[in-house]
């Protein structure tokens, strides 16, 4: 297993929780919002996989589906992240969620969007980052060190 | 386990903590801010109460005249699309899955009508319209089909058949007068397209014979059933505008379909076109393909943007203000950009005022710019602004809100209320994103409401007070008020002068 310094260990852990920090709070907001669906955002989509994210809005059943998913997802893997429950699970869920919101929005030149974007962005954008931040989670696991998962993955 | 290892493992639960009492803060925050707000608009937040349509046991017979653009579309919305229309619903849903055409006219509420007659005086839209109304299974081409309407080569027999009980008038503007007459007059019930008249003589006849013969009449302004136009009224009556001095309203259109350079039938020349019958009270003109397809360019068969566009608007406030028939009107305008020996402005603004009610209205209009102006009613307190949304913005200078601005609860920029039809609560704050995607229409209503054409709804409503009773939304008072507005601010463009209107004797001077 990996050896981290303390530095190391817990600047690892603060950003596991900011990440976890922001999935449980755009969870919790669409969970308290009962207006909210995914279906204009997914309307909104461009790129190569338009037609893909498109036809899954056309479909209200699949959209309730899809709604859930984000919603509960959202909540759950911000909550793993936090406590550092099941945190590398949680990372690879959150690496799925944010790929597909990144795929249907990506901003590549030439593609616009209704969905106003805060800041400039070429290729990558915050969405990526934060994917990426995942990924170096995944790779660097620290919930073992702090976290529930402590317990769960005992030596 | 070592005091050690519990701290390890735990240590990031207090996160949740801080997490949550910044999410109650926040939440308590917002809850403060909307109590505040909806204290004092005091407008509720659900959807506004529109009366439930009674039994449709009786099924009603049902005469079709005219299947150009518009009766295609009221024909639809009857429940008698065309099969090649379907045919071509069915292949975008196909091409593209968001496109729900075909899914939610299947859902369409079946109005228990059959189509008997159909009227065209062009062969080939005689023929398309027979082919419809032969589509009671909704199928495309190829499909099971019920039994053909009559074909009517004489709008005068289809009025008069006697297994017709009630006729839609789809025709050009010069023929909706006679026709609406004599359909009263036969005791028919009349759904006429706007505008009411072509002519102001036109418009007191129409009025006798609906009442004369006591009549179920609808003028075609299916704006009527638009669902934030009855929130717009509630919030109106509740005053959340305050004193309300200046409407405007106005038309942005830039290309030829919107100046209603529509395209010529292939079919179409002198032999499957009864030229004599199009013509009816209008100048004799030699047969013309341009003036028949494209009959709203000419003042001799149209009442160009007063009657076309204008009565949409001046009957979307007549709705909400309750304003009748304006004390003058002025008006101003050209042919501009469209000079393609049209004889109706491209450009006009009319101005009508309503001294009894300290207000003007006005309407601007321009065939050749898109830009978006919209629909704003402006009021000491607040504006209101209409489209398929409505948003009511407090104004920064307003007596009535001066305080809960200075405190911050309400802020100009804003909306202090709004509305998006079908959503399942209304909140006085929505986040910009929501704003956003309802403005663009990109926000479906899957979840509340479903999704209604308008149109339908108002041929549901004409046909709910011919079998229950009751009085249809743009009745024949409405339709004298539109007919009579729309009449004089075109006088007031010909004539290039302000018209009044006398009330004590009913007349344009």
């Amino acid at each position: 297993m990996m050896k981290y310094s303390n530095t190391q260990l817990s600047w690892l852990v603060i950003l596991r929780i900011a990440i976890g920090w922001h999935f449980l709070y755009e969870g919790m907001v669409k969970l308290m919002n009962p207006n909210w669906s995914s279906v204009g955002f997914l309307l909104d989509s461009n790129g190569l996989l338009k037609s893909f994210f498109y036809s899954l809005a056309s479909d209200s059943s699949l959209v309730y589906i899809i709604d859930m998913i984000n919603i509960w997802g959202l909540i759950l893997i911000g909550l793993g992240l936090i406590l550092g429950f099941l945190a590398r699970p949680a990372c690879i869920f959150g690496i799925i969620l944010l790929s597909m919101y990144y795929l249907s929005h990506p901003p590549f030149p030439g593609l616009r969007y209704a969905v106003p974007s805060e800041g400039s962005y070429l290729i990558i954008n915050k969405t990526l980052i934060e994917l990426l931040a995942l990924v170096m989670l995944f790779v660097f696991p620290n919930s073992r060190f702090i976290g529930v998962d402590r317990f769960i993955f005992k030596k | 386990m070592k005091r050690r290892d519990l701290l390890k493992g735990f240590v990031t639960v207090p996160v949740l903590g801080a997490f949550a009492y910044a999410w109650y803060k926040k939440r308590s925050y917002e809850r403060y801010l909307k109590k505040n707000i909806l204290e004092e608009i005091q407008l509720k937040a659900t959807a506004p109460d529109i009366p439930a349509s009674g039994p449709m046991d009786k099924q009603i017979r049902l005469g079709l005249i005219g299947y150009g653009l518009r009766g295609k579309h009221l024909a639809q919305a009857a429940g008698f699309a065309h099969p090649e229309l379907i045919d071509s619903w069915i292949k975008n849903g196909f091409e593209n899955g968001s496109d729900n055409r075909y899914k939610e006219y299947l859902e369409q509420e079946d109005l228990n009508l059959v189509l008997n007659g159909v009227c065209d005086i062009f062969d080939t839209y005689g023929r398309m319209a027979r082919e419809a109304g032969a589509n009671i299974y909704r199928e495309g081409s190829g499909g099971k089909m019920g039994p053909s309407p009559k074909r009517y080569k004489n709008y005068q027999d289809l009025i008069n058949a006697k297994d017709i009980d009630a006729v839609i008038i789809a025709t050009p503007d010069h023929w909706h007068g006679p026709m609406a007459i004599a359909a009263a007059n036969a005791g028919k019930h009349v759904y006429v397209e706007k505008p009411m008249t072509w002519s102001v003589e036109e418009t007191y006849k129409i009025r006798k014979a609906v009442k004369e013969n006591n009549i179920v009449f609808q003028l075609g302004h299916q704006g009527r059933q638009t669902e934030s136009y009855f929130k717009a009224k509630e919030a109106i009556d509740k005053g959340l505008l305050g004193k309300i001095t200046l409407i405007e309203v106005t038309t942005n259109r830039n290309d030829p379909n919107g100046a209603w350079v529509y395209p010529i039938h292939e079919d179409a020349n002198p032999n499957t076109i009864d030229w004599k019958q199009f013509i009816g009270q209008a100048p004799d003109h030699p047969f013309s393909l341009e003036r028949f397809f494209r009959w709203r360019c000419w003042w001799d068969y149209s009442t160009g943007l007063s009657g076309d566009l204008l009565t949409h608007e001046f009957d979307a406030i007549n709705q909400i203000l309750g304003l009748g028939i304006p004390h003058a009107a002025i008006s101003s305008g050209g042919i501009y950009y469209f000079k393609d020996g049209r004889t109706v402005p491209d450009v006009l603004h009319t101005v009508y005022e309503y001294p009894d009610r300290d207000l003007s209205m006005v309407y601007s209009a321009t065939l050749a710019s898109n830009r978006k102006r919209g629909r704003v009613i402006m009021g000491h307190d607040a504006s209101m602004e209409l489209g398929r949304d409505l948003i009511i913005k407090a104004d920064p200078r307003s007596s009535r809100y001066e305080a809960k601005i200075k405190e911050g609860i309400i802020d100009p920029a804003l909306p202090l209320f709004s509305y998006s039809p079908g959503m399942q609560n209304v909140d006085a704050i929505t986040s910009p994103t929501e704003q956003y995607f309802a403005g663009r229409g990109l926000l479906y209503t899957y979840r509340g409401g479903k999704r209604f054409d308008p149109t339908h709804l108002h041929i549901k409503e004409w046909l709910n007070c011919i079998r229950n009773g009751g009085t249809t939304s743009c009745n024949i008072k409405q339709g004298f008020e539109e007919a009579m507005a729309a009449h004089m601010g075109t006088i007031a463009y010909k004539e290039n002068r302000k018209v009044f209107w006398d009330a004590e004797n009913e007349k344009i001077i």
